[in-house]
């Protein structure tokens, strides 16, 4: 991700999801080595054409939450039996019942802040980031494939310019990021 | 296209819009300089808010000596506004949540907003507990850390305690959850912008670029903040409701609580969407975003959840003669006939009653019905927490202590004051963040928008007649209900 080399890159816009789609599948044909796709909305069906394997954040979030679990229930429990047992209401110093909604608020808790920091953290993300962005129109309308073209011959460039001509790219650029 | 469709399916959006319109449509009205419109809301709510804050230092000057409470009413417009305001703050995360996991389309049209209007709303309501504290610097006692008492730790078994946790998580997560959403949006009105404008925007977006393994750990960690946010949604209200449910009050240690409150909290959160979506929709141009569809799937919600509240009502009624009690008995004749019968009668009329008139079809879809009832409902349902805190209180097991309440102009102007809060923050949001989910409107415009309507399936050889139609019918619509 944190890369000090500048990266040379060649990318077309489309118009189009389908058409974007339809690129990939052909430069997956091709052989062409796709840096990054890039979108102005998830587009589904790319994941499995670009070989991205199924996100593991949804794990990351059990763990997390499994620890807020673990964490508001033994917490209560060592409160009320081992550091300063209370008998409230004529009721067990450990009575589980009335420690369900906390340990399950913590759950939720635990788990929602905790994927939400993992998922700004792998996506190198956070206020004051400045993740290069290779066009504007990206955010908007344009769907992107980039290819880097760092050590790439002449005729490799002309060879993923004629792709994007053959795919149907609206527009092809390059930019070093 | 391989959008599948069904045509007998409503657009959700109309216009025939492109993905750049779109984005030009939302993201336009927070570049513009703001409206006369929108400056004369902004004095006027800021004026709510310096009379709020007026009010808080006053209280905490003088004392809760200041309000009407007294031996026999300890709770009165302060935790009744509370309830409210929680209560109104449900319909953002069930819109975002719940329907996300539904699968209803027409979420995306409204969920922004709603998610917006939910973290103000449960802004206000946190107010209230902590003003009525009456001694505020105190207020971290309500947190269990390592104290100097011994540590003396809080009461984990009280449902006083379990709504701090509730709450507080229940604000922290729908934060998160609706930040989560608007990131690619800042960034797409960071690409839009020059200069320092741009450079705000992009620590807004926290430097959003759209590639394409980023979308897809944003759209699951959406699915799963859903997945988390929808039994939480579930768990505050019932945790609020346990407030009363759990004392042995007659009147509130009633098991029908928990689900009753949480109907309620969906009918007068909706009710809210429904005042705020109508003036935005109009102001901000967004008829083609937030449609006639959209309003009257929430009237619809709004039919269901005031009907469930309706019967929960009746219940209570029927269980506190069947029951035999006579003190619940007494509770809830004293509530319908009491002294406090005006409020009793107005949250009959206004969440019963009124609602019912959602059954045909021409007032579901008349902006000025529902504008009008969405106002009703948030009267209602203040009656409805009055009824049950302040009417139960004052007549309680000892008649010697029987006691009436009238709050003061101080407690009145809490009141006003965090109305003046809510709308402040709410305009200052339609200023710098795109109302409605830009990308997730974009994702869903092949197949809901109206120029797509009929293609792919059966009738897509008629797809010139049908988006000519569609278009016909929804000025139609507009025209007739949309601006009397």
């Amino acid at each position: 991700m944190s890369e000090v080399k500048h990266k040379e890159v060649l990318y077309g816009l489309y118009d189009d999801e389908e058409l974007l789609l339809q690129a990939v599948k052909a430069a997956n044909k091709e052989k062409l080595e796709i840096m990054n796709v890039y979108t102005p909305f998830p587009v589904h069906g790319l994941d499995p054409l670009l070989g991205l394997a199924e996100s593991r954040l949804h794990i990351a979030g059990f763990i997390y939450g499994s620890i807020g679990t673990l964490t508001a229930f033994l917490f209560m429990t060592w409160v009320f039996t081992r550091d300063w047992p209370i008998i409230f209401g004529g009721k067990p110093y450990w009575s589980v019942p009335a420690f369900i909604p906390i340990t399950f608020e913590l759950t939720v808790l635990f788990a929602a802040i905790g994927m939400v920091v993992t998922f700004y953290t792998v996506c190198g993300m956070w206020p004051g980031a400045n993740n290069p962005t290779l066009d504007d129109r990206i955010t908007d309308d344009k769907f992107c494939i980039a290819f880097q073209t760092n050590d790439a011959s002449e005729e490799e460039v002309d060879r993923l310019k004629s792709f994007f001509k053959g795919t149907g790219a609206s527009e092809v650029n390059a930019k070093v990021i | 296209m391989s959008a599948v469709v069904s045509p007998l399916r409503e657009p959700l959006i109309t216009g025939g819009k492109t993905y750049h319109q779109i984005t030009e449509d939302i993201c336009s009205p927070t570049e513009r300089t703001p409206s006369v419109a929108w400056v004369i809301a902004f004095v006027v709510a800021v004026t709510g808010l310096a009379l709020y804050v007026f009010s808080v230092a006053w209280t905490i000057w003088v004392g809760i000596g200041s309000w009407n409470l007294n031996r026999t009413v300890g709770w009165g417009w302060d935790i009744t506004n509370f309830v409210w305001w929680v209560g109104i703050g449900h319909a953002g995360t069930l819109i975002s949540a719940i329907l996300l996991l539904f699968r209803q389309k027409w979420r995306t049209g409204v969920n922004r907003a709603a998610e917006a209007m939910t973290i103000f709303a449960v802004i206000c309501a946190g107010q209230f507990p902590l003003i009525h504290m009456g001694r505020l610097w105190l207020g971290f006692f309500i947190f269990p850390y390592p104290n100097t008492r011994g540590p003396l730790w809080v009461n984990f078994n009280s449902p006083l305690l379990w709504d701090v946790f509730a709450i507080s998580t229940y604000f922290t997560v729908s934060l998160l959850f609706w930040y989560t959403g608007l990131v690619p949006d800042f960034a797409t009105v960071r690409d839009r912008a020059k200069g320092l404008r741009r450079k705000i925007y992009n620590v807004l977006s926290f430097s959003w670029t759209g590639a394409a393994k980023h979308w897809q750990r944003w759209e699951s960690l959406s699915l799963v903040l859903a997945g988390l946010s929808t039994p939480l949604v579930l768990s505050v209200h019932t945790i609020v409701s346990f407030d009363f449910a759990t004392s042995v009050i007659p009147g509130w240690h009633t098991t029908i609580f928990p689900p009753y409150f949480v109907a309620g909290a969906i009918f007068s959160g909706f009710a809210m969407v429904q005042t705020l979506m109508v003036i935005t929709r109009k102001v901000l141009n967004l008829q083609d975003y937030i449609t006639l569809a959209h309003i009257e799937s929430m009237n619809k919600v709004i039919l269901l959840t005031g009907t469930i509240v309706g019967v929960a009502y009746l219940t209570e009624l029927f269980i506190a003669w069947y029951s035999g009690y006579v003190y619940e008995q007494f509770a809830f004749y004293n509530r319908v006939l009491g002294p406090y019968w005006w409020s009793y009668v107005g949250m009959m009329a206004c969440n019963v009653l009124s609602p019912q008139l959602f059954w045909v079809k021409k007032y579901r879809r008349s902006i000025f019905v529902t504008f009008v009832m969405s106002i009703f409902v948030n009267i209602g349902m203040w009656f409805e927490r009055f009824v049950i805190i302040a009417t139960t209180l004052a007549r309680d097991y000892l008649p010697s202590s029987w006691s009436y309440y009238t709050p003061t102009w101080v407690e009145i102007c809490l009141f006003i004051g965090t109305l003046g809060l809510f709308f402040t923050l709410y305009l200052i949001f339609v200023r710098v963040a795109p109302v409605v989910a830009v990308a997730e409107i974009k994702s869903i415009l092949k197949t809901a928008g109206d120029q797509y309507a009929g293609e792919g399936g059966k009738n897509a050889k008629y797809h010139n007649e049908v988006e000519i139609h569609a278009h016909h019918d929804d000025d139609h619509d507009d025209h007739g209900h949309g601006h009397h």
